[in-house]
C-alpha cells in the first residue's frame, strides 16, 4: 500500500467501530469493545508505518496526496492527506496514546464484573453484591451500564483527531476539530444522571465554542485572503510575504489578524486564559476522557493548530522584538502557566490538580510559540501527551482502588477522589505508584531522566537565549509551583500511612489497566532522549538531536539550534529539584486540610473566574433572555403587532358581516331570490349527478371525452 | 422484423382492458390494478418510438422511467389509501365509498 | 414470419390474455398474479425493442416490488371482500362499451396515420442504450431535472404513504 494511500486509511477504523457499535453490537459489551480497540489498533498500525516511512526518508518533507471535492467557480476546492514531519511527530504520540487510552477504559469500565444492584444508565456504577461459594455476600465494582456507548463515542473521538492530524486544509482540520467538540460534550456528560456532568458538559461546549467562531471567521478571512486553505500553499514564501505585509485592523498584518484569530480558536480549545474555566468541570466525565480530553487529543490540538499556523504567525517577524500577534500569544501562555499553577496547588482533587496542570503545561507550549520556539513547543507537546495521559490514567487507576476500597467498607461518604482521603497507596497499588511517580516527575522535569526535563528545559533555554525576561521568569515561576504540587500530589496520594480505612482496602486494578500505565511510563521517561540539545555538557552529542532535526524540516527555513547556556539549566535543575524537595516536606506531615496552610480561599476557588464570568455573561445572558428577548421584544413587540392585525381583521370581518352581508346577501338575495323562485328546486334536481362515486365521475368524464374528441376529428382535422 | 403498428395497437388494446378494469372493478385494488395495465400500454408505446424513431434522442427511455417512478409512488399511496381506508370503514368497495354525495 | 414476429405474437397474447383476466378474474390474488404475467411479457416487448435497462427495471422494479405490494394490500384487506359475489359494479356495460370505444377509437386513429408501418432501424454498431440513458438522466442539458423531480416526488410518495397508512396514536 502507499503511504498517501494509508494516511487516507488511518483515521477510518475509529469512525467505522463508532457506527458499527452504535448500530448493530451495542447490546453487546465484549464486541463492542472488541470493534473499538480493534479499530483503534488498526489506525495505530496505520500511524506507525506511516511514521516509520517518515523517519526513513532522507530530508524528509511530506506524504501528500489530495483530490479536487467542492468546485468553486472556475477552481476547484481541494481537500487531502499530508503528513509532514510535524505531523508524523503528533500522528506518533496520538496513536500511541489512543490505543492505551482504548485499552485502559476496558480495565476501568470493569468489563468481566457483574451487573449492578441499582445501577442505571447515566449514572456511574454502584457497585454490585455477589454471594461466594461458602454464602459470604460482597460488594464489588460493577460494569458501567453503557459500556458499548461509551466505546462509541470515543471511537468518533479518535477519528476526530486523526482527521485532524492528517489533513492537509483547514477546512477538514476544523471539520476533525468540532467533531471532538461534539465528542467532548458527549462524553463530558456522559454521565448525564449527574447535574454537574451535565453543567460541565454544556459549559464545556459553550466555552470553546466561543473559541470556534473566531477560529472559522480567522478560516474565512484567510481564504478571503489567499483563496485557498491547503497549507502547502498558504506557507509559501510569496504567500506569506503578501499576507505580512497587507494590513487588517488594530494596526496588524492580515497574518498577524489571522493568526490571533486562529489563536482565539486554540484558546478555547486548549483551555487558555481567559477560556480555561470549562476544562476543571470537564472532570465530571469518566477518567478515560479526562485522559483522552486532556492529553492525547482535544487540548494537543489547540497546540497543534497554532504549530501549524505557526508560519502565518511569525510571517511579519524579523527577528527583533514580537510582532504584537507574538505577543499576544506569548503573553496569554506565560500568564496561564503561571496562574493556572497557582491554583493547583489549593486543589485536593486528584484529577483537578491534573487537570489545572494541564492547563499550566499548555500554556508553557503557547507562550513558547510566542516567543518562536517552534522545536521546543512541539517537543513539550509531545513529551507533555504522553506523561499527562499517563497521570490521567493514573489518577484513574488510583480512583479505581479507591472505589474498591469504598465498597469494602460501604461507606459511601468518602469522596475517592479527594487526596486527604488517601495516602500510604504506594503499597497497596505498587504499578500504579511507580508509574505515577514516573509522571509525575516528568511533570515536573526531574533533570537528565525525565522526558519533561528535556522539553520543559528546551523552552527556557529558548526564551532565556532570545532575551525574552519577562516570559523566562514566568515560566521558571510556573515550573517550579508545577514541581511543588505534583510533589504535593504524590505524597498525600502515595506517601506516608493510610489516612482513612478506604484508602487501607484500595486494591491494584487489573491488567488492562496497569499495562498501558507502564508503556506511557516507558514513554515518560524515553521519549526526551531524542531531543537532546547537542550542546548540553557530557550528555549532548551522545544521542543526536534527531526530533530537532526532523520536525526542524516542518519549516521553510530550518530553525537554529539554541545556543547553551547554564543560566537556564541552573534554573530548570533549581525549580525541579526545589519544588519536589518543598513538597514533600511540606506535605509529609499534613493530615488533613485544615493542616495544609496553602488552602488559601482565593486560590481554592480559581481566583473567582466562574464567579466572575457568572456575573459578567450568564446572568446577564438570562436577563437579557428573560427580560429583554422573551417579555419585552417577544411578547411585548411582536405579539403586539400581531394581536393588532387580528383584532383589526376581526373587526373589518363583523362589519362587513352586520352591515352588508347578513342584510344585502343572506335576507335578500338568498332566502328571497332561492326560496321563492328557481334556484332551490333547480339544484335539488341537478345535484343527484354528484353520486360521490369515483368510477361514475370516471365513466362520465371519459365519455365526455370521448364525444369532445370525435367532435374535434371530424369537424377540424377530417 | 415487426412494424411499429403492432406494437401500437397491443398497446391501444392493452389501454382499454385497463380502462375498463378501471371503470367496472368493484374492488379499489383492482382498480389500481387497472392503472397499472392502462400505464404499461403508454409504456410500450413510448419505448416503441423510441425504437422506431430516432434513436439519438432518448426521450423515450427516459419517459419510460419517469412513469415508473410515478407508478411506484402511485401504488405507495394508493394502497395506503386502500389500507387506510380499510382500516375506518372495513371496505374496499369503490362503489360504498360515497361520503362525497350530495 | 419470423421468429421475431413470433416471439412478439406469443407475448401480445399473453399480456392481453392476462390482462383480461386481470380485470375480470374474482379471486383478486389471482388478478394480481395475471398482472405480474402480464408485466412480464411487457418485459418481453421490451428487451424486443433493445430496451435493456428498462427490461430489467420492468422485472425488479414492477414485478419485484409494484406487484408485490399489490398482493401485500390484497392480502391485508382480504377479510371483507371474500372472493365471492359479484365483482363487477353496476355501470360495467357502459365501462365495457367505453373501452371498446376506446380501442376502435385509437385503432381507427392509427389507422389513418402514416407513420404507422414504418420499420426500425438497425441499432448503429457500438450503440449501448444504458449508457446513454444514463448519460441523459444526469446531464444537465438533458433530463437531470426531471429525474431529481422524481426521486423527489418517490421521497413525498414515501412520506405520504406511512403517514396515510400509519395508525394514529
Amino acid at each position: 500500500m502507499t503511504t498517501e494511500l494509508l494516511i487516507w486509511l488511518i483515521p477510518l477504523p475509529p469512525a467505522l467501530a463508532f457506527f458499527l457499535i452504535v448500530l448493530f453490537t451495542n447490546k453487546s459489551k465484549a464486541l463492542s469493545h472488541t470493534i473499538a480497540v480493534g479499530a483503534a489498533f488498526l489506525s495505530w498500525l496505520g500511524s506507525m508505518v506511516v511514521f516509520f516511512r517518515a523517519v526513513g526518508e532522507e530530508h524528509f518533507t511530506a506524504f501528500a496526496s489530495s483530490i479536487p471535492w467542492l468546485p468553486t467557480g472556475d477552481t476547484w476546492f481541494r481537500i487531502g492527506v499530508s503528513i509532514d514531519p510535524l505531523g508524523a511527530a503528533v500522528l506518533f504520540f496520538v496513536a500511541w496514546t489512543v490505543l492505551m487510552i482504548f485499552l485502559y477504559s476496558v480495565g476501568y469500565h470493569n468489563f468481566g464484573q457483574p451487573k449492578g444492584d441499582h445501577d442505571r444508565a447515566g449514572l456511574p456504577p454502584h457497585g454490585a453484591t455477589v454471594t461466594d461459594e461458602h454464602g459470604h455476600k460482597h460488594t464489588v465494582l460493577s460494569v458501567e451500564p453503557m459500556y458499548s456507548r461509551f466505546f462509541a463515542f470515543i471511537g468518533l473521538f479518535a477519528f476526530g483527531m486523526y482527521t485532524l492530524v492528517v489533513s492537509d486544509n483547514l477546512l477538514t482540520m476544523f471539520v476533525g476539530w468540532e467533531i471532538m467538540g461534539l465528542c467532548s460534550y458527549l462524553l463530558i456528560g456522559f454521565w448525564y444522571g449527574k447535574p454537574s456532568a451535565r453543567a460541565a458538559a454544556i459549559k464545556a461546549f459553550m466555552t470553546t465554542r466561543i473559541g470556534d467562531v473566531f477560529m472559522l471567521l480567522g478560516i474565512a478571512f484567510l481564504y478571503k485572503a489567499t483563496g485557498t486553505l491547503t497549507f502547502s500553499e498558504i506557507f509559501t514564501e510569496e504567500t506569506l510575504h503578501v499576507l505580512a505585509n497587507t494590513p487588517a485592523f488594530f494596526g496588524l498584518s492580515a497574518a498577524g489578524a489571522i493568526a490571533i484569530l486562529l489563536f482565539i480558536g486554540t484558546v478555547g480549545k486548549s483551555a487558555q486564559w481567559p477560556l480555561h474555566v470549562w476544562l476543571p468541570d470537564a472532570m465530571e466525565g469518566p477518567t478515560p476522557v479526562s485522559a483522552m480530553i486532556h492529553a492525547a487529543t482535544m487540548v494537543s490540538a489547540g497546540v497543534y493548530a497554532v504549530l501549524r499556523m505557526f508560519p502565518l504567525l511569525t510571517a511579519d517577524f524579523t527577528g527583533h522584538g514580537l510582532t504584537t500577534a507574538m505577543s499576544v500569544v506569548a503573553f496569554i501562555g506565560a500568564f496561564t502557566a503561571l496562574f493556572s499553577a497557582t491554583i493547583a496547588v489549593a486543589q485536593n482533587d486528584i484529577k483537578r490538580v491534573l487537570a489545572y496542570s494541564t492547563i499550566s503545561q499548555l500554556g508553557f507550549m503557547i507562550a513558547a510559540l510566542g516567543i518562536g520556539a517552534y522545536i521546543a513547543a512541539a517537543f513539550h507537546l509531545i513529551t507533555h501527551a504522553f506523561f499527562k495521559a499517563l497521570l490521567f490514567l493514573g489518577s484513574g487507576s488510583v480512583i479505581h482502588g479507591m472505589e474498591h476500597g469504598v465498597l469494602h467498607t460501604g461507606n459511601h461518604h468518602v469522596d475517592p477522589q479527594d487526596m486527604f482521603n488517601m495516602g500510604g497507596l504506594r503499597k497497596k497499588m505498587p504499578i500504579t505508584f511507580w508509574t505515577f511517580l514516573i509522571g509525575g516527575f516528568a511533570l515536573s522535569g526531574f533533570p537528565i531522566l525525565t522526558a519533561g526535563f528535556w522539553s520543559k528545559d528546551e523552552i527556557l533555554a529558548d526564551a532565556f537565549a532570545h532575551g525574552h525576561w519577562a516570559v523566562f521568569i514566568t515560566l521558571a515561576v510556573a515550573a517550579f509551583l508545577t514541581a511543588f504540587y505534583t510533589m504535593r500530589q504524590i505524597t498525600l496520594t502515595f506517601l506516608g500511612e493510610p489516612r482513612t480505612k478506604e484508602a487501607e482496602h484500595a486494591h491494584e486494578t487489573p491488567w488492562t489497566m496497569t499495562t498501558p500505565l507502564v508503556i506511557l511510563a516507558v514513554f515518560a521517561i524515553g521519549y526526551g532522549w531524542v531531543g537532546i540539545p547537542e550542546h548540553f555538557p557530557v550528555l549532548g552529542g551522545i544521542l543526536p538531536n534527531w526530533f530537532h532535526e526532523f520536525v526542524g524540516g516542518t519549516l521553510l527555513e530550518h530553525p537554529e539550534a539554541v545556543e547553551f547556556s547554564w543560566i537556564p539549566l541552573g534554573t530548570s535543575l533549581l525549580v525541579a529539584l526545589g519544588g519536589l524537595g518543598l513538597g514533600w516536606l511540606v506535605y509529609r506531615n499534613v493530615k488533613s486540610p485544615a493542616e495544609d496552610r496553602l488552602q488559601i480561599p482565593a486560590l481554592k476557588n480559581k481566583w473567582y473566574f466562574d464567579e466572575a464570568y457568572d456575573f459578567l455573561f450568564v446572568k446577564p445572558a438570562y436577563w437579557f433572555a428573560e427580560t429583554f428577548t422573551y417579555k419585552w421584544m417577544d411578547k411585548g413587540v411582536i405579539d403586539g403587532i400581531l394581536h393588532f392585525f387580528g383584532k383589526a381583521a376581526a373587526w373589518i370581518g363583523d362589519t362587513l358581516r352586520n352591515y352588508i352581508d347578513s342584510i344585502l346577501i343572506n335576507d335578500w338575495i338568498a332566502d328571497k331570490l332561492s326560496h321563492q323562485w328557481t334556484i332551490h328546486p333547480a339544484a335539488r334536481a341537478v345535484r343527484r349527478v354528484q353520486t360521490g362515486r369515483i368510477q361514475q365521475y370516471m365513466l362520465a368524464s371519459i365519455g365526455v371525452l370521448f364525444v369532445v374528441g370525435v367532435l374535434v376529428y371530424y369537424f377540424f382535422m377530417a | 422484423m415487426i412494424p411499429l403498428s403492432w406494437y401500437l395497437i397491443l398497446a391501444a388494446a392493452l389501454f382499454s382492458v385497463g380502462l375498463f378494469g378501471v371503470l367496472a372493478r368493484k374492488n379499489a385494488i383492482a382498480i389500481l390494478l387497472g392503472v397499472e395495465l392502462m400505464l404499461n400500454a403508454v409504456n410500450i408505446n413510448l419505448v416503441a418510438f423510441w425504437r422506431y424513431g430516432s434513436l439519438a434522442s432518448i426521450a423515450g427511455q427516459v419517459f419510460a422511467i419517469i412513469v415508473f417512478a410515478v407508478a411506484a409512488a402511485e401504488v405507495a399511496v394508493g394502497l395506503g389509501l386502500v389500507i387506510s381506508v380499510y382500516r375506518r370503514r372495513n371496505t374496499v368497495v369503490a362503489d360504498e365509498l360515497d361520503l362525497m354525495k350530495w | 414470419m419470423t421468429a421475431i414476429q413470433i416471439i412478439f405474437i406469443l407475448s401480445a397474447l399473453v399480456i392481453l390474455g392476462a390482462a383480461v383476466m386481470v380485470v375480470s378474474t374474482r379471486n383478486l390474488v389471482h388478478a394480481a398474479l395475471y398482472l405480474v404475467a402480464t408485466l412480464f411479457g411487457v418485459a418481453v416487448l421490451y428487451a424486443i425493442l433493445d430496451a435493456t435497462f428498462l427490461t430489467v427495471v420492468q422485472v425488479v422494479v414492477y414485478i419485484g416490488a409494484i406487484a408485490i405490494l399489490f398482493i401485500f394490500a390484497i392480502m391485508l384487506t382480504r377479510r371483507e371482500m371474500r372472493d365471492q359475489g359479484e365483482q363487477l359494479n353496476k355501470g360495467w356495460g357502459a365501462a365495457a362499451l367505453i373501452g371498446l370505444l376506446t380501442f376502435g377509437g385509437l385503432f381507427m386513429l392509427l389507422n389513418n396515420w402514416r407513420g404507422v408501418n414504418a420499420t426500425a432501424a438497425a441499432l448503429p454498431s457500438g450503440f449501448d442504450g444504458v449508457v446513454e440513458l444514463g448519460t441523459a438522466l444526469v446531464s444537465t442539458d438533458a433530463f437531470v431535472l426531471p429525474f431529481e423531480v422524481a426521486s423527489v416526488l418517490l421521497l413525498a410518495a414515501l412520506i405520504g404513504a406511512v403517514y396515510v397508512a400509519g395508525t394514529k396514536k
